[in-house]
């Protein structure tokens, strides 16, 4: 079965659909991308899966059981991260700090013990820091470590958020919007570290992207949304030939004679 | 100055000092402080125990509402809770005052995560008005268990005793209660580098977030409310012991305010902060009495006038700090500290 299964998912807020009867399957280690125009419900969609959105109807597998109804801390739990469109960072704290809260669910260090803190908890940071420290070379921010993120640039910004849901382990990868408002170089960065997350560290990701370039360039399987509904799914070369999404996309074309 | 400060471990990166130096000064510090009961002046040394009361109560206040962003406006009431928590085990069971406080904190504790379940719906201003409806619920069930609490007439707290030992002045006091301050700011210090603490920062910035990255919200904002709460109750309990009799007006709501005036002052978010902002406004109407009292001899017309100018300035000083240093005296430490760091040669 496949890792990620979203099946008939509906999702309603007071009158306005936002999602209707979306089904889709994720294999383990896809690199999976949502797209459609704006409005389609693609973040919808992925708030669904992380569990910020409970939708009416439908279900949600993760790894063959249904977290549906989970907290969003739940799923985390289990192994679903995300990165947010508009960056959610905390933005009072460094970068470590950052990603140290990524490693929040794999420390053990309650209140008492993390007050003394010297003794169990200062091993444990000191691991965790390790693992995390590990992470900023990967994603190559050893220079930003100690600076507060507010004050960091757009794009580094968005790779530290990115950073941080690497800190979690996670099997799953959810990522809006990656590579928006990002200029070329930028963009060629955030391909190269998706690409490695999902080919060496072995990541399924799902990934709403804009840039179609990039989306049939790297994803596996696209699946097309458009009005809450899925209106196309396969491998990007099928998808591109779709004609629902070229009529989604450019619009119909007018057959009416002169 | 300072310069080629490598480190070699994530231990010694991550130490609460930078450097040795600082660590010596502390210690220097400490030392120096815990002397001063030996040649302060009583009334002196009463202000200077007051002020490391407010010290733990401030840095309670500071763990839920400035690394956490609750706000709260309990704290007057989580102060009595503790206080009368406190002085109702000594009176009727006897306890000591190493049995009283800790269990006076423990009791606070838990009606502070009771005031804070609401927390998970309601935030900001909403959560302040709660809070502040807490208070005045605290209030009147202290006002009428009059079995418990002495009612109007209030509760007079025995001297405590170390066995045989009695802790009857202010010098006795001074170390008690600076010993629990030095160590309530120990393990503020430390909680911030751990899970918990920052997971509390978390929170604050952006708990949406915090939540997707397996915070648990509703856990983590309670256990603030319980840690905030204990502080709070044993700085209570260590007024009663001070104050010696405890009524229900020990603890009006003006005091409450006084603690968020301590840590918008001193830095929200800011251990250093919560201290500098309790010395100050501990500090500030003695300051203002001495010199109204000092101008008394020469404009005696004046002094009625001056003594309402007291809360004038109070209110004058938040205000000047939220306008021209919104991050507190902890902030301008700071600055002033990079400054000297690389005197003479500031960019």
């Amino acid at each position: 079965m496949a890792q990620l299964s979203c099946s008939d998912i509906q999702l309603n807020f007071g009158g306005v659909r936002a999602l209707s009867g979306v089904s889709f399957d994720v294999q383990q280690g896809e690199l999976f991308a949502i797209i459609g125009p704006n409005g389609a419900g693609k973040s919808s969609m992925l708030n669904c899966i992380s569990g910020l959105y409970h939708p009416q109807q439908g279900k949600v597998f993760f790894e063959e059981q249904d977290v549906t109804r989970l907290p969003p801390y739940e799923r985390t739990r289990r192994g679903i991260a995300r990165s947010f469109q508009n960056i959610a960072l905390f933005k009072g704290m460094t970068v470590i700090d950052n990603l140290m809260i990524g490693r929040h669910l794999h420390q053990q260090a309650g209140l008492i013990t993390g007050g003394l803190y010297y003794g169990p908890a200062q091993k444990e940071e000191i691991k965790h820091r390790e693992y995390v420290e590990g992470i900023i070379e990967f994603l190559e921010i050893q220079s930003l470590r100690k600076s507060i993120v507010g004050t960091l640039a757009y794009g580094f910004q968005k790779r530290v958020e990115l950073a941080r849901a690497l800190a979690l382990e996670p099997k799953l990868l959810l990522l809006d919007e990656p590579m928006a408002g990002m200029n070329l170089e930028e963009k060629e960065d955030m391909v190269r570290f998706i690409l490695e997350t999902n080919q060496e560290r072995g990541i399924t990701i799902i990934m709403i992207e804009h840039d179609m370039g990039v989306v049939m360039d790297i994803s596996n399987t696209v699946c097309v949304l458009d009005f809450g509904k899925r209106i196309a799914g396969g491998t990007p070369d099928e998808v591109q030939q779709d004609p629902h999404v070229i009529k989604a996309y450019i619009g119909e074309e007018d057959r009416e004679e002169p | 100055m300072r310069c080629g400060d490598f480190k070699t471990s994530y231990a010694a990166d991550m130490t609460i000092f930078e450097s040795g130096s600082a660590r010596i000064m502390l210690g220097l510090f400490l030392g120096a402080l815990f002397t001063l009961p030996l040649y302060t002046p009583g009334y002196l040394l009463d202000i200077i125990n007051r002020i490391g009361i407010a010290v733990i109560g401030a840095v309670g206040l500071n763990i839920l509402t400035g690394f956490t962003g609750q706000i709260s406006l309990g704290n007057a009431a989580f102060m009595a809770i503790g206080a009368f928590s406190s002085g109702y085990l000594a009176t009727r069971f006897g306890l000591p005052f190493y049995f009283c406080i800790p269990l006076a904190g423990l009791i606070t504790a838990f009606s502070g995560m009771f005031v804070g379940i609401p927390s998970l719906r309601i935030k900001g201003l909403y959560l302040a008005m709660a809070t502040l409806a807490a208070h005045f619920i605290v209030e009147f069930i202290i006002t009428k268990w009059e079995s418990v609490t002495g009612g109007v007439n209030g509760l007079s707290i025995p001297i405590p005793k170390l066995g045989s030992f009695a802790i009857d002045s202010d010098a006795r006091l001074f170390v008690l209660i600076f010993v629990i301050a030095v160590m309530a700011v120990l393990f503020a210090k430390n909680l911030f580098r751990s899970k918990a603490g920052k997971a509390f920062i978390a929170i604050r910035d952006q708990a949406i977030s915090a939540e997707v990255m397996g915070v648990n919200l509703l856990k983590y904002k309670l256990l603030s409310f319980g840690i905030s709460s204990f502080y709070v109750g044993v700085a209570g309990a260590l007024i009663a012991y001070q104050a010696k009799i405890i009524s229900p007006e020990t603890f009006p709501v003006t005091v409450a305010i006084d603690y968020l005036g301590m840590i918008i002052i001193g830095g929200l978010g800011s251990i250093l902060g919560s201290i500098y902002g309790a010395i100050f406004i501990t500090l500030l109407p003695e300051l203002l009495r001495m010199g109204t009292s000092a101008l008394s001899g020469s404009f005696p017309e004046l002094v009625n006038k001056l003594a309402a100018m007291k809360e004038l300035v109070f209110g004058l000083l938040v205000i000047i700090f939220l306008i021209f240093e919104p991050a507190g005296m902890a902030a301008r430490w700071h600055s002033i500290k990079n400054y000297w760091k690389l005197y003479p040669f500031s960019h």
